[in-house]
């Protein structure tokens, strides 16, 4: 296990200092839920002190009664596009989206380009995060060279100049062998494997959920199966060579239930699901607007059900936004010509807060623990309110209703499915690693006052 | 009405509407001078991202006869080869003012797509496999010309629905009119979950003797490439319309253009049960009364450019130009 701060980001000279007064700390985890002053010092969770408690000292106080001090998210799953898509997002403004939604920690996948599949770019990639992140930020190499899902990447190297996992997320590894000598490989160069799982053969040419939404607009449908039968293959051979996998973005019940039979079968296998998965299906695609496409498509109601219960029963381990900005160019076009992908990060946890916590659907403990898990699955220290503990902290206002878009992005781009939609649940602030990483305006000023 | 962009979101009662004026527009295609003034100095824009004969050409005539301003036209040559976008292409040509745009897109949502950057009425001329309203409203015309109502007859829709445009707007329109519909093809091309809008599914053409109307779809050949079929020959073999198949009292409708010896044998063409010449023909008078519908008929069209004063007042359809 590392620490989120031995990821790539922009350090500051100290520490953040902060009491947040009377805030209800949740952190289900370690069992925290309670009002306190939550005290930060020199970056740290100093200590979960009573309400009012607290001497605050020279540090900075914060009154937070009625909001919540969560341990701050982590997202295994972001597209930063830097390098070569400096248009849609780098990651300065990548990273300062993660910090608007809470997130401590990113994890960004290689379909850059060029794509990350040697170890100088990887090096590049991170001492510019450490020059312009605004939170700490990991960077996956590819599994094959330039993604073509031929040859291996030199991961042993990689890995030495800190790629933090392997995937060639967007496309599926087509070749089992090829997958397997990756698998085998792991042995040598450590890292996990993220796996998108879609059979090329099955999806075809397709770019919606293949039911009846496509069946009436007559757009080509990418069945549920062309995801789960990849991950049982996948599966297969990670049990085979004893290696650990994980699954990006899960969308099908399908695939719900091969993750589940995979892991009672004792294979090293996590998976993870995003936001739109869980609050939206393809009856949303009958607009035919192309912020509602994305791959993996939006699925069934069905499909949506199962996603919850798997989140609930612990076959999915984590949610993961994959956030994936877009320009307008590439959305103001037909759907079939759209590029896939929505952004997530700076509405994730309001998104599922209002969607499925605010009708109790999921329980608040359940969101806040999967939306920290994702660390876990790459063997980042899970961020926590434990006294001692590096500070990852998100303070979210739960009964703050806001309008998404309407004070503009942090990201540069603005894909949003959900932009327009009111949310209940904002994030006020976000420490990562250590160091403040957002104050969201409002809050920032009412504090100033 | 402002747009034609789907069936689906006609209510039977704008069909009707349609099917009332194409009727009276009939009348004048029998005459010597066949063109009314109702449009008059109205431009309307054709715009065509893949080949057609006859849905380019019907509406071509359709807005001359009632008098408009006719541009057209196709991608090949066009400033679409050359790398601009739809949304520019659009902005361009609404400079133009047109009070219509006429578009046929290889892509679903097309023409929804359009009515966002213009303040013409925009009609959707065929969008990917997802729609081709004009084609389902002549077809119902058509029957209606043979049939009066639709209500309760039986029509069997026969061939490659997964593909077809036609298929999709043909359910709705069909079913809207009372009818009851079976798609019918081989599995590999009828979509998972079609029923969903409103038809049976069959797999043989075992039932087809219950049909009052056999709507045959062109079977294109590229498919058999794909592995939808095993081979036209194969599928001739199980879903060719022939002499055999129909019978005397039942009638035969296709959008075109026709593969002869594919989907239909040459002997049921040209026999009586057949109505694809009054297709044709419908679909000029169809044209026109949806032309007529979303810009003179009803509320008048918002041309944000135009002042009121402008505006030519439509002209009962009974004087020639």
């Amino acid at each position: 296990m590392s620490a989120i701060s031995s990821l790539s980001w922009r350090r500051g000279e100290k520490g953040a200092g902060l009491v947040l007064r009377g805030a209800r700390a949740l952190d289900p985890r370690a069992g925290i839920d309670a009002a306190h002053d939550v005290v930060i010092r020199d970056g740290q969770i100093a200590e979960l002190a009573a309400p009012g408690g607290a001497d605050a000292g020279e540090l900075e106080s914060v009154e937070a009664e009625g909001l919540l001090a969560l341990p701050a998210f982590f997202d295994p799953h972001v597209h930063l596009r830097s390098p070569g898509h400096e248009h849609k997002e780098d990651l300065e403004t990548g990273t300062r989206a993660a910090a608007a939604g809470g997130f401590c920690g990113v994890l960004a996948m290689p379909n850059t380009d060029p794509p990350v599949d040697s170890a100088p770019s990887v090096h590049a990639l991170r001492q510019r995060a450490d020059r312009e992140a605004s939170v700490p930020a990991g960077f996956f190499a590819s599994i094959t060279r330039a993604m073509a899902g031929d040859e291996l990447t030199e991961m042993a190297e990689l890995s030495e100049a800190g790629a933090v996992g392997f995937t060639d997320d967007g496309w599926a590894v087509p070749s089992a062998r090829v997958l397997r000598r990756a698998l085998q490989y792991q042995k040598l160069a450590g890292g996990v494997l993220a796996l998108h799982e879609e059979d090329s053969e099955l999806s075809g040419e397709g770019v919606m959920h293949e039911g009846a939404v496509s069946a009436a607009l007559g757009l080509g449908g990418i069945p549920s199966i062309s995801e789960s039968t990849m991950i049982a293959r996948d599966a297969a051979l990670a049990a085979y060579e004893q290696a650990r996998i994980h699954v990006l973005h899960l969308s099908a019940r399908e695939s719900v239930e091969a993750v589940a039979r995979a892991k009672e079968a004792g294979v090293r296998i996590t998976a993870e699901v995003a936001p739109h998965h869980l609050t939206l299906t393809d009856e949303a695609v009958r607009s035919l607007d192309a912020r509602f496409k994305m791959n993996p498509p939006l699925r069934s109601e069905e499909d949506r059900q199962a996603l919850i219960e798997g989140l609930r029963s612990g076959a999915i381990d984590c949610v993961a936004t994959d956030h994936a900005p877009h320009s307008p160019e590439d959305k103001e076009v037909p759907f079939e010509e759209a590029a896939m992908g929505v952004t997530g990060l700076e509405t994730a946890f309001a998104v599922l807060h209002t969607d499925l916590v605010v009708p109790g659907v999921l329980d608040l403990e359940l969101l806040v623990e999967r939306m920290t898990a994702g660390a876990a699955a790459f063997d980042f220290d899970v961020p926590t309110l434990a006294a001692g503990s590096e500070a990852n902290v998100a303070l979210v206002d739960p009964e703050a209703e806001w309008e998404v878009g309407i004070d503009g992005w942090e990201s540069r781009s603005e894909n949003s499915c959900f932009a327009g939609r009111r949310l209940q649940g904002r994030v006020l602030m976000t420490v990562a690693a250590g160091q403040v990483a957002y104050r969201q305006r409002s809050f920032a000023m009412g504090v100033a006052a | 009405m402002k747009h034609l962009l789907a069936i689906e979101s006609l209510a039977p009662e704008d069909i009707e509407r349609i099917m009332e004026r194409a009727e009276s527009f009939a009348e004048v295609g029998r005459r010597d001078i066949k063109k009314v003034p109702t449009l008059r100095g109205r431009t309307i824009v054709n715009l065509f991202f893949e080949s057609s004969t006859r849905t380019s050409s019907s509406f071509e005539l359709a807005a001359k006869r009632l008098s408009a301003d006719v541009v057209s036209i196709r991608s090949a040559g066009s400033s679409v080869d050359k790398g601009e976008s739809l949304k520019d292409t659009i902005a361009t040509l609404s400079a133009y003012d047109p009070a219509a745009i006429v578009i046929r897109s290889p892509h679903a949502g097309a023409a929804e797509l359009v009515t966002r950057w213009t303040d013409a009425s925009v009609i959707n001329a065929g969008d990917g496999k997802h729609e081709h309203p004009s084609q389902a409203l002549l077809d119902v015309y058509t029957l209606r010309q043979r049939l009066g109502s639709l209500e309760g007859r039986r029509i069997w829709i026969v061939g490659d629905v997964l593909h077809s445009r036609v298929a999709r707007s043909n359910i709705l329109a069909f079913g809207a009119m009372g009818a009851e519909v079976t798609v019918c093809g081989p599995p590999t091309l009828i979509p998972r979950e079609i029923e969903t809008l409103g038809c049976r599914v069959a797999y043989t053409l075992d039932g087809l003797g219950d049909a009052e109307v056999i709507y045959a779809l062109r079977m294109q050949r590229e498919r058999m490439g794909e592995s939808f079929v095993p081979s036209i020959r194969e599928y001739a073999a199980r879903y060719q319309i022939d002499a055999r198949r129909l019978s005397p009292r039942q009638l035969l409708m296709h959008p075109g253009p026709v593969n002869r010896g594919v989907e239909l044998a040459a002997e049921v063409i040209d026999s009586p049960n057949s109505l694809i010449a009054e297709q044709v023909e419908g679909g000029l008078v169809v044209r026109m009364a949806i032309l007529y519908e979303l810009l003179a008929g009803g509320e008048r069209p918002e041309t944000a450019r135009r002042r009121p004063e402008e505006v030519p007042e439509p002209s009962p359809i009974g004087e020639p130009a």
